[in-house]
């Protein structure tokens, strides 16, 4: 299970979704997914290991790494590219329901009977519910992790010393990040693509909500 | 052999599930085995590279992290996920058993449509109803167990700073630094979440179930 089988489950939806929840699921896939695949995992990938306290004494820098890293930024990430994306699922067990219910009714009732769905795939009643809601999580998803990443990091950027007074360092000591510069880039990046993504899932929703 | 084989074989048994049965193999899928893969084995990538101890001491770093972690979260859980997805091998068993009993009649003169066959879906009713609530009930205390023996073995959910070690070779107690502790105990605390949320799954299943069977019974005998 990677994120290769997991696109392989949701470009389903594409079938079911508005033009704007094309254009969202592509800005997922390519500028927030394979970003985070091929270039932001490698800028941190060595982030515990180059962050460099200016102490001998061992434990110091396990001890401030922790303290200003809580939950690092790659691993917030992936959270929120999961659960950003799982809504859709919502929407594709829905209409594999509506298929099956179709299908059950026409086994009951013979091949000529009239039909439970005009169309499966149209966003009309519990569907059109589903569809709204999905886009409301995924507004919500967004949000929550963008106040998370606020809370943990300031203004999104990271400096390029951090100075440390837990025990057992001694007095003050300055330690020092690991490509703050690249990381600070990076987190720019995703956060601006989580804006966009929000964004177009509050006009995706009063666009919806306006065609009925 | 790896994660991507676990789910071609379980996917098959998704077709034989109830609804709260398809719910629970996606949850598993991808709140549990996506997530151990994506995330929290870098978390633990480097735990014991980076468990420093304040000691020059030759080996007494690497007695302290045997002493402290016997067995690794990252392990444990696959082991759970693994145990955990096998009961639902004993549906997919029980199945294919009778598609081969159909396939055997079809040979001795019965007639039967092999595509129908292939595609077809069993009912949850009589000895596949007792494999199937078996395979929950092997689920949920596979869950638990797993859940126990987590506590049992880290003292609680969380991972500490700093731990102190008196094992040999180390000279009298020294301290011992974990690395990432709080990264690690925010993703222990998430895995037992879903864990207790698949474990509701398994147990609304299992009384749905039943209550499905009693219902019919009564009805039955109306």
């Amino acid at each position: 299970m990677n994120w290769g089988v997991f696109e392989g489950l949701l470009s389903g939806v594409n079938k079911y979704s508005t033009a704007f929840g094309r254009i969202w699921l592509a800005l997922v896939f390519i500028f927030r997914l394979l970003v985070y695949v091929v270039a932001a995992e490698r800028v941190w990938s060595d982030d515990h290991k180059d962050f460099d306290c200016n102490t001998r004494q061992p434990g110091c820098s396990n001890v401030c790494y922790d303290h200003f890293f809580p939950v690092s930024h790659i691993r917030l990430w992936a959270l929120q590219l999961i659960l950003v994306t799982c809504p859709s699922l919502l929407v594709i067990m829905h209409v594999a329901y509506r298929e099956d219910r179709e299908k059950k009714n026409r086994e009951k009732n013979g091949e000529n009977c009239p039909k439970l769905y005009s169309n499966t795939g149209k966003k009309h009643g519990g569907l059109w519910w589903t569809y709204l809601l999905s886009l409301v999580f995924k507004a919500t998803v967004d949000m929550v992790f963008l106040y998370i990443f606020y809370r943990f990091y300031r203004n999104y950027t990271l400096p390029r010393v951090v100075k440390c007074e837990l025990p057992p360092c001694p007095n003050v000591v300055d330690c020092f990040i690991s490509r703050p510069t690249e990381k600070n880039i990076f987190t720019l990046f995703m956060v601006v693509t989580a804006c966009i993504c929000v964004v177009l899932s509050l006009v995706e929703a009063i666009y919806l909500i306006g065609k009925r | 052999m790896d994660w991507g084989a676990l789910q071609t074989v379980l996917g098959g048994v998704n077709k034989h599930s109830t609804g709260i049965g398809k719910i629970w193999l996606t949850v598993l899928f991808i709140f549990r085995i996506m997530i151990l893969v994506v995330a929290a084995e870098s978390v633990w990538g480097d735990e014991q590279q980076d468990f420093v101890c304040n000691t020059l001491q030759p080996g007494c770093r690497n007695v302290c992290y045997d002493h402290f972690f016997p067995i690794s979260h990252i392990r444990l859980w696959a082991l759970q996920l693994i145990f955990v997805s096998t009961p639902a091998l004993l549906v997919a068993m029980h199945v294919a058993y009778r598609r081969h009993e159909k396939k055997r009649r079809f040979r001795n003169g019965e007639k039967i449509d092999i595509e129908e066959l292939k595609n077809e879906k069993f009912h949850i009713r009589g000895p596949l109803w007792w494999t199937y609530t078996s395979s929950i009930f092997f689920r949920i205390a596979f869950e638990a167990i797993f859940m126990y023996v987590f506590y049992y073995m880290y003292d609680g959910y969380q991972m500490p700073r700093l731990m102190k070690c008196s094992a040999w070779p180390c000279p009298n107690t020294v301290d011992c630094f974990v690395s990432r502790p709080t990264e690690k105990t925010t993703f222990t605390i998430f895995m037992l979440a879903v864990s207790g949320i698949c474990m509701m799954l398994n147990l609304a299943e299992l009384c749905y179930l039943v209550i499905k069977v009693c219902w019919k019974d009564s009805r039955k005998t109306t």
